[in-house]
């Protein structure tokens, strides 16, 4: 399966960057051969909407699954009207992100974090685990 | 004569001098600009409001027609589409309703509408009439509420315009056409620094232009020499008054109880007619 | 984890960036952000020494090449801005937005940056900061806060502070939306006066929309007893706190002609301990 994984750097030993919008770059993984490219996000200085326009860059590399520390309101939706799944509340590097992908540790959520920069939010939201019905829905 | 009462930031008692002005004057009207916080009204007994909507065009995609090409989104400078698997998502409040996608689309799917982005209210207060503008929450762009206060004015009328604070676009949009403005200072570092900011915009805007020091008195006079040194009057001193805060925050314009300063802004506008009429 | 803090107020004048001054000298292993980017203050006050300064660009604007255009006048029609004059564009009305170089039948349009401010790095008695400064008529100021927001968070994990204190900008649009997405707490300053309310209200709704707690500071409470009691009941209603009230006294503006914040210009003022007990309860609220 293909992964995207937001990184403050290059490559896979690189600290995971845990805003989407404005992550450094994105690292393309291949999660059964762990072959990878990265992608510098030039969403990262846009003035506004960067969240929507790294959804875009994201939705174009066919991959199935975002790796992030929290996803803002404009992002989410159209991260799932690509199909593409969001897990989030990633820490460590990127090598690590994607293990504990693997091993089934990072939720999927349905509900966003807030704008910008996601504090922690995404996470103790989306402790359902991927039933994907969200409730707390923000009222934007 | 469009006179328009600014200042590099806000708190320096901007609003205060507009509305004084303004109800000093026979006929004046008078227009809140600030739209991202109008508070002209708060300062004055409001009569019946009329409320209007305004609308900037935004794109709405025909689903059916869209064939998912990609070209608006790439071609958006705003970021306020989106194209998914099955649909173009648009996000209004990124959007500036530049139009643009609308002429790229090649399927011809883009069609604008009407979308409500603030308020325009009109109505009479304290026997003048009052235009104020309130952008909806969350809205980023201001100037199109802006320009639909301004476009209220009549030039052959005396229009004081409540500018928004600060040295941004709003502010530009609102100093544009003005043919004097009186950019109000308080006498501390800060305000001399933020007088400064708004000076470096009035200059190459080109428009005559005065200084009313707001609570005159407290400082140590080191506006008076930057005013000197940039060659600008200073047109009008008001002091630092305690019964003039007072009248402040309960909502009292000061020239309805201290009627002494109504002459004082009926001789301001007669400096700011003569500087006007002296430069056509 | 290092936490944002932003002193916002809804209307200026408020008395915003002297708490942030205060808050700043009480504070120890803090890094500062002067967000308030349109008109930047701070600095007035705590005189930083630049370290570093760069260019801050954030947008396009549009450029007719004189020699190409034919002055067909299509520019003009389809700019919504009113930027195009051909063969000229006015680049204080150009949004950057690409229109006009879309639809020039002769290509004569492009696209440039344009640099309007700068970013920098610096430091002050207190500790480092984060500042910038927009040029003249320049917009998009969300942007370059946002700038100084990150700068201000990895001058703070390179100090190994955990706290970035924000002096945020006034109004509720799009800077003061860029200072507070994703922070940790927002402290509102505001004043009895009928637009200090009105203004606040607005603010508190906008924290509300983004998830940002919220503390609130009067200042100059005792102008109208009125309008305080008006404040403190909306912010009951709310579930937002009252941590301080202060005083009319002309001695805050008099430590800001001496280019001194609180704590320094009057440490045993009764301003300076209602001050000092409002930072105890901010450290307070960011540790829950
Ligand atoms: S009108 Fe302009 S700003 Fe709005 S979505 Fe279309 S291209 Fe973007
Ligand atoms: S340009 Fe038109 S056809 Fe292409 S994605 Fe946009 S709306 Fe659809
Ligand atoms: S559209 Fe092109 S050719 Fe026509 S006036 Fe504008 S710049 Fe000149
Ligand atoms: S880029 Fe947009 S705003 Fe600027 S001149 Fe061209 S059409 Fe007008």
């Amino acid at each position: 399966m293909k992964v995207c994984v937001t990184s403050s750097g290059p490559d896979m030993d690189s600290p995971i960057d845990p805003r989407f919008g404005r992550c450094a770059y994105f690292i393309i993984v291949d999660t059964d051969t762990m072959q990878h490219n990265a992608i510098e996000n030039d969403a990262a200085m846009a003035s506004g909407g960067a969240g929507i326009r790294a959804a875009q860059t994201v939705a174009s590399t066919n991959v199935e699954a975002v790796i992030t520390g929290s996803v803002g309101p404009n992002a989410h939706p159209a991260l799932q009207s690509a199909g593409i799944k969001i897990m989030t509340g990633a820490v460590g590097t990127v090598r690590e992100a994607v293990q504990k992908m693997k091993q089934g540790q990072l939720q999927q959520i349905s509900t966003p974090g807030p704008a910008h920069r996601g504090m922690g939010m995404g996470r103790g939201r989306g402790m359902g685990g991927g039933r994907g019905q969200g409730r707390g829905r923000r009222n934007m | 004569m469009i006179i328009t009462v600014a200042s590099g930031k806000g708190g320096t008692g901007k609003t205060t001098v507009a509305v004084n002005l303004a109800l000093s004057l026979d006929g004046a009207k008078l227009f809140d600009c600030d739209v991202e916080e109008p508070n002209a009204h708060t300062l004055l007994r409001l009569g019946e409001l009329d409320a209007q909507s305004v609308e900037m065009p935004t794109p709405h995609i025909d689903q059916d027609k869209c064939t998912l090409c990609g070209k608006c989104a790439e071609f958006c400078q705003f970021n306020a589409l989106f194209v998914g698997k099955d649909r173009v998502l648009v996000y209004p409040e990124m959007c500036h309703s530049c139009g643009g996608c609308s002429i790229i689309c090649p399927e011809d799917a883009i069609e604008e509408q009407p979308r409500k982005v603030g308020t325009l209210f009109t109505g009479e207060a304290n026997g003048i009439s009052l235009v104020f503008g309130e952008l909806n929450i969350g809205e980023p762009i201001a100037t199109s509420v802006i320009k639909a206060v301004k476009s209220r004015m009549k030039h052959d009328e005396v229009n004081i315009i409540d500018a928004p604070p600060g040295t941004a676009c709003p502010v530009i949009e609102t100093m544009q056409e003005s043919d004097y403005l009186l950019l109000v200072t308080e006498p501390t570092p800060f305000g001399l620094h933020d007088l400064e900011m708004a000076v470096n915009v009035v200059k190459e805007l080109g428009i005559p232009h005065g200084v009313v020091v707001n609570r005159a008195g407290i400082g140590d006079g080191s506006e008076r020499k930057f005013c000197e040194e940039r060659d600008i009057p200073i047109v009008m001193e008001i002091p630092f008054d305690r019964r003039i805060a007072e009248l402040y925050s309960v909502g009292t314009p000061f020239v309805e109880d201290m009627p002494e300063w109504k002459e004082r802004f009926r001789d301001l506008y007669g400096v700011i007619e003569e500087v006007v009429n002296s430069g056509e | 984890m290092v936490s944002e803090i932003a002193v916002i107020s809804g209307k200026g004048g408020t008395g915003k960036t002297t708490v942030a001054a205060a808050l700043i000298a009480l504070s120890e292993d803090t890094v500062m952000a002067d967000c308030d980017v349109d008109a930047p203050d701070l600095h007035i006050l705590l005189k930083p020494d630049v370290k570093r300064k760069s260019d801050f660009s954030s947008s396009k604007v549009a450029e007719i090449d004189p020699e190409i255009c034919i002055e067909c006048g299509l520019c003009e029609d389809k700019c919504r801005f009113g930027a195009a004059h051909p063969p000229e564009i006015d680049p204080i009305a150009c949004e950057g937005c690409g229109v006009c170089k879309l639809i020039c039948p002769e290509k004569a349009i492009s696209m440039r940056d344009r640099v309007s401010g700068y970013l920098y790095e610096s430091e002050t008695r207190f500790g480092p900061m984060a500042h910038a400064r927009l040029l003249a008529g320049e917009g998009n100021s969300g942007k370059l806060v946002t700038e100084v927001r990150n700068l201000g968070v990895s001058l703070a994990e390179r100090n190994k502070s955990n706290m970035v204190l924000i002096d945020g900008s006034p109004g509720i649009g799009c800077p003061v939306i860029a200072t507070v997405t994703g922070i940790q707490l927002s402290v509102i300053v505001t004043e009895p006066t009928l637009s200090g309310i009105h203004d606040m209200n607005r603010v508190i709704e906008l924290l509300q929309r983004f998830n940002v707690p919220g503390l609130v500071i009067i200042n100059k409470y005792d102008l109208s007893m009125e309008n305080t009691k008006k404040i403190e009941k909306f912010c009951r209603q709310n579930g937002v706190d009252v941590i301080a009230r202060i005083p009319f006294n002309p001695i805050m503006t008099r430590s800001m002609v001496a280019l001194q914040t609180m704590p320094e210009h009057a440490p045993n003022h009764e301003i300076t301990g209602i001050l000092r007990e409002a930072h105890q309860e901010i450290v307070k609220k960011i540790e829950k």
